[in-house]
């Protein structure tokens, strides 16, 4: 298939790993920013081939993880009103505080799996007698859609459509994470999806700051290799700026008439981040010229703040400073079936990977 | 199109009650379709005659939408049961076969479905000898499930168990992967997916009977890797049998448009609906014989070895990636869902 044959070639992959290796003189941690990316490591394999010196460190880029737990049991409350609730599939086996979308759909619940947000404003158009949410959860990647979604309602005239929002960014996590004395992070890749929306610029004053090298990188093995070496040569040189692996997808500037939309219906706000608290301006709220959009206003809903399971270590796991094997619960009292935290059950969480993937033999 | 006055253009409640409906619909549709002589008894059950050890496999189908690219719940339900007792080394011969039909399901549909069945039924060489056919009220169902049952004979050279895998035996599947459950996928509502892709159901007796004619004990077992995709025959086995399962990533024959549909809606073809193809666990000194005469079988043109049972890792399945890194297959938990991004 092209693009992804030559992306997941042995001999090509090889030879970056072989190059890795002549360069590498000291152990880095680098750590990957994207749950996609954390997932294409260990689904091929790659931690194994790495030289030793080069440790992966698993970062906070999975959306379905850092979703709130507050925000599902908002959705489970809608489910339970009778509203039609459409969700990107990762989130319907996450649990909230108390039950998760699809035990709230085996209730009679009316739960939609949807993959675009452009469905659910059909199904609205449909259902003109019933309120239809749709769960807009997601890194910069998945806010055009859901900005869009806002948009074609409105044209459309539809006032039985609203979004449950919780949009989070990656540079506030990434300065979050940078921020924190205990950091042992040497590199970034960056993730290439999020890049592809929003390109790079907002990334050079991070690099400058922290004096980090930032490798922007795709998600098939040969891109991730790449991105590694990339980030070691820096590392290796004394060296730190923005470079982007991942040409075929991303520009600097990114997709302008995404970003367009995005301001149109959303601004910059406060966001909690599941496991790991607030972060001042790290995500997307709704504007108030949109506000009859929101669902979370629309139904009255209040965040009562409920505690994580204390026995969940998601903020040191989506922070890198543990990996999920050295979670004392991990495989054991908490596996995909029964899940004491996020990162346990979505597709791109690191425990999920590790669990699902990792050779541990 | 169904065009007789006698019916009316759809299903109702009264048509599973029993009484004159009942009758109607199973003389206009039912009987005069599957028309042969163990029907014709007109018993509550029917008698058939079998000697020694009988194969047994039930099996319901649910399948949503009934109609999908390649097939229909109808013949989806013939080949279903029918592998099932292949996949036991058994040749099937007879079937029984229950409805139960949401009323509002139009006539036209129903006989459709129906002679779907017969035909599947036909090239199976299985005859359908009973059956049962219920109404349930709108909304208590959805459209038709239908449930079959399949008898037959185990064949004379089968010597398919679980004990029987050991390490050195090769692991080989008779086509391409994946191709039923991104078809089925591909036209559910809600998706906005469209593409060509066919779903693979076929029946498989004739292969296995084929294979077990010519190799009989080299084959030490056979699994249709229907719900759970290849993934979950290969957990299975490895589970069941105490040995590893090694799988190689870039041996998988897999149709380009279902590995892209794949890549597009996040999904590993690993764990996709098969409903046509088995895997089939030979003699390791044997394989390349067996690979090549599925080969030239009408039902495994495109059958490849995709690994080993090894000792090493026991109950584990392990993938060697296409950049020869090295990875666990766990069984699929629940539904596989469609990812953020």
């Amino acid at each position: 298939m092209k693009y992804l044959t030559e992306y997941r070639n042995l001999e090509a992959t090889q030879k970056v790993l072989g190059q890795i290796a002549k360069v590498v003189t000291q152990p880095w941690q680098i750590m990957e920013i994207c749950g996609g990316q954390t997932h294409s490591l260990v689904r091929n394999g790659l931690l194994d081939l790495l030289p030793e010196e080069i440790q992966m460190i698993h970062g906070p880029g999975c959306p379905v993880c850092v979703t709130p737990m507050e925000l599902i049991d908002l959705a489970v409350t809608l489910m339970e009103k009778g509203v039609i609730l459409c969700s990107f599939g990762d989130m319907v086996r996450v649990p909230g505080s108390g039950i998760s979308l699809l035990e709230a759909k085996s209730k009679g619940g009316d739960l939609r799996i949807l993959y675009s947000p452009l469905e659910a404003v059909r199904i609205a158009r449909e259902n003109p007698e019933r309120e239809v949410v749709f769960f807009a959860v997601g890194f910069e990647t998945t806010a055009p859609a859901n900005a869009l979604s806002v948009l074609q309602a409105e044209k459309e005239g539809l006032t039985n459509y609203s979004i449950l929002v919780s949009h989070v960014l990656v540079p506030p996590a990434m300065e979050g994470i940078l921020g924190d004395p205990h950091c042992a992070i040497d590199g970034f890749l960056g993730a290439g999806h999020v890049c592809a929306i929003m390109g790079y610029r907002e990334y050079h004053p991070i690099s400058e700051k922290y004096k980090i090298p930032i490798v922007i990188t795709g998600f098939e093995p040969l891109d991730l290799v790449e991105g590694i070496y990339r980030a070691v040569l820096q590392l290796e040189k004394g060296t730190y700026s923005v470079e982007n692996q991942y040409k075929r997808a991303v520009t600097e500037e990114g997709n302008r008439a995404a970003q367009k939309v995005i301001q149109q219906i959303f601004q910059i706000g406060d966001r909690q981040w599941r496991g790991i608290g607030t972060i001042p301006n790290s995500g997307y709220v709704l504007r108030p010229e949109y506000s009859s959009f929101d669902a979370a206003r629309k139904f009255e809903l209040e965040e009562k703040g409920r505690a994580e399971n204390s026995k969940c270590m998601a903020g040191a796991i989506l922070t890198g400073q543990k990996k999920p094997h050295q979670c004392p619960h991990f495989g054991k009292e908490c596996t995909p079936r029964n899940p004491l935290g996020a990162p346990m059950v979505s597709s791109e969480g690191a425990c999920a990977a590790y669990y699902h993937f990792a050779s541990t033999l | 199109m169904y065009t007789k006055p006698k019916l009316p253009d759809s299903i109702q409640l009264a048509h599973g009650s029993g009484g004159l409906m009942t009758r109607e619909l199973l003389d206009e549709i039912v009987f005069t379709t599957f028309k042969n002589p163990y029907l014709e008894q007109k018993h509550d059950g029917a008698i058939v005659p079998l000697e020694g050890p009988v194969v047994i496999s039930t099996d319901s189908f649910v399948v949503s939408p009934i109609f999908f690219r390649g097939g229909n719940i109808g013949e989806l339900a013939v080949h279903g049961t029918v592998n099932d007792v292949a996949m036991c080394g058994g040749i099937p011969s007879f079937l029984s076969l229950s409805f139960i039909i949401e009323e509002g399901l139009p006539t036209s549909e129903f006989l459709e479905i129906v002679r779907s069945i017969k035909s599947a039924a036909d090239d199976s060489g299985v005859l359908i000898v009973t059956g049962d056919t219920k109404v349930v009220e709108s909304g208590k169902g959805d459209k038709i499930f239908i449930n079959t049952t399949g008898i037959g004979s185990p064949h004379p050279k089968a010597n398919i168990a679980m004990e029987r895998v050991v390490s050195g035996d090769q692991i080989l599947v008779s086509g391409p992967i994946a191709a039923h459950g991104m078809a089925i996928l591909s036209e559910r509502e809600g998706l906005e997916f469209e593409s060509e892709i066919q779903s693979d159901t076929t029946n498989l007796n004739h292969l296995v009977c084929d294979l077990l004619d010519a190799f009989g004990p080299a084959i030490h077992l056979l699994r249709d890797p229907t719900r759970g995709g290849v993934s979950g025959v290969c957990s299975e086995i490895a589970q069941d049998s105490n040995l590893g399962v090694l799988l190689r990533e870039t041996d998988f024959p897999i149709d380009l448009q279902v590995s892209a549909a794949c890549e597009i809606l996040g999904l590993d073809p690993l764990y996709v609906a098969n409903e046509g193809i088995l895997c089939a666990i030979v003699d390791g000194d044997r394989s390349e014989e067996i690979l090549d005469f599925m080969k030239g079988h009408p039902k495994g043109a495109q059958a490849a070895c995709i690994g080993s049972i090894v000792t090493d890792h026991p109950r584990k399945v392990v993938m060697e990636s296409s950049i020869g890194g090295k990875r666990i297959v766990t069984p699929l938990i629940g539904e596989q869902l469609p990812r953020i991004c």
